[in-house]
């Protein structure tokens, strides 16, 4: 056990400035989300089960197209941002840089994919 | 990485079963987490029998009861008696509280009485908060000024003095850090509800004058954000304060700073 000072170990490196960019970015990703979720459930429902030239139609179309390729956007960043979280929560030393970084890694790829299907489709 | 099981010498098990009072009608069973550190076994929960019709009616009075006239090794914190101290603050029928305030009418069955969870455990029911108490000192819990000192009084409006109510009755008990799932897994680093909450009390004090460097101070992933709102804090709060909502005001401040 280290001779540390009460207050030494609790001051730890200090403040470390940030946070609140993390925290503001949560907020607005949930509220774009509060609305984008609905308009979502809404046009994929809305075709869901349809034959595949209708859908292939429908998703040719700007709405539903825009809608979809903003949900899997904000949504893998508002994951990214919330998992992040939930590591840094429960997992200590090396294991969590690793595993945001991993973290950060999947969620972009899969935001890229979302959105190249999307627009493969659309396009 | 979280725990999810108790550690080895941390594992509970049946302790002694103290005898029944003779002659008494109104018994109650009280179960209690004994530790000491100098026997060399793990924890034990030891059952003590109190006769309620020659006992106080609070958790405290019980206690004292057993402590004198039943088990004098039975260790634990206390003073004032009436929930200003913040001394006896304990696990109580699975809630952090005081245990002057809370009537033993008030647990429904058995009473099992615990140390405040997810602290080292000095003795018994004696919790060690040292870590607690210097993260209250790190957030510099007192009036900080830089304009020259007026000759009477630092003035207040009525207005002022009003958002400090909710906040300095806080007694620094440690039942909210201690309920708080988020200092349970990062207590090293995470304030805790009970420092934040005074922290809060001297961002919104109007004569302080060192607010930009308070904020600066917590602006920190894991010395304020680590708050996820789980609202145990104030649920638990023996005195009725609402520590998350004061953090929550210091994330709107932050905000504020910066769009």
């Amino acid at each position: 056990m280290a001779f540390l000072t009460d207050r030494k170990r609790a001051s730890g490196m200090g403040s470390a400035k940030t946070g609140t960019e993390h925290h503001w970015q949560m907020m607005v990703t949930s509220v774009a989300l509060l609305i984008l979720t609905p308009l979502f459930i809404f046009t994929f429902g809305w075709i869901l089960g349809s034959p595949y030239e209708e859908v292939i139609a429908y998703y040719q179309r700007p709405f539903p197209a825009v809608v979809a390729i903003l949900t899997m956007l904000v949504g893998f960043f508002h994951y990214r941002l919330g998992v992040q979280t939930l590591i840094e929560d429960y997992v200590h030393g090396f294991a969590r840089k690793a595993a945001i970084i991993g973290m950060i890694c999947v969620s972009y790829a899969a935001a890229a994919f979302a959105i190249f299907a999307i627009i493969r489709i659309a396009l | 990485m979280v725990q999810l099981t108790l550690p080895k010498n941390s594992r509970m098990t049946v302790g002694k079963t103290w005898p029944k009072p003779e002659g008494a009608t109104n018994l109650r069973k009280v179960q209690v987490y004994r530790w000491n550190p100098d026997d060399g076994k793990t924890p034990q929960l030891d059952t003590y029998f109190i006769d309620m019709d020659d006992c106080g009616p609070m958790v405290l009075d019980a206690l004292i009861k057993i402590k004198n006239e039943i088990d004098p090794t039975l260790t634990f914190r206390r003073s004032c008696r009436e929930g200003i101290c913040g001394s006896c603050a304990m696990n109580i029928d699975g809630i952090n509280t005081l245990a002057c305030i809370y009537g033993m009418d008030e647990v429904k069955g058995d009473v099992k009485i615990y140390p405040l969870p997810h602290m080292p455990v000095i003795k018994d029911l004696i919790p060690d908060l040292t870590h607690f108490y210097a993260q209250h000192a790190s957030v510099m819990p007192w009036l900080e000024t830089k304009t020259n000192r007026p000759a009477k009084e630092w003035k207040q409006s009525i207005d002022d003095r009003k958002k400090l109510d909710g906040l300095y009755e806080c007694v620094m008990c440690a039942c909210c850090s201690t309920s708080c799932p988020s200092y349970w897994w990062n207590g090293d680093r995470y304030l805790g509800p009970a420092a934040l909450l005074h922290a809060y009390r001297w961002i919104i004090d109007s004569r302080d004058e060192a607010t930009g460097e308070r904020l600066d101070e917590l602006e920190d992933p894991f010395k304020l954000y680590r708050c996820h709102t789980i609202m145990n804090c104030a649920k638990t709060c023996p005195k009725g304060l609402n520590p998350a909502k004061a953090i929550a005001h210091i994330k709107g401040m932050m905000v504020e700073r910066v769009v």
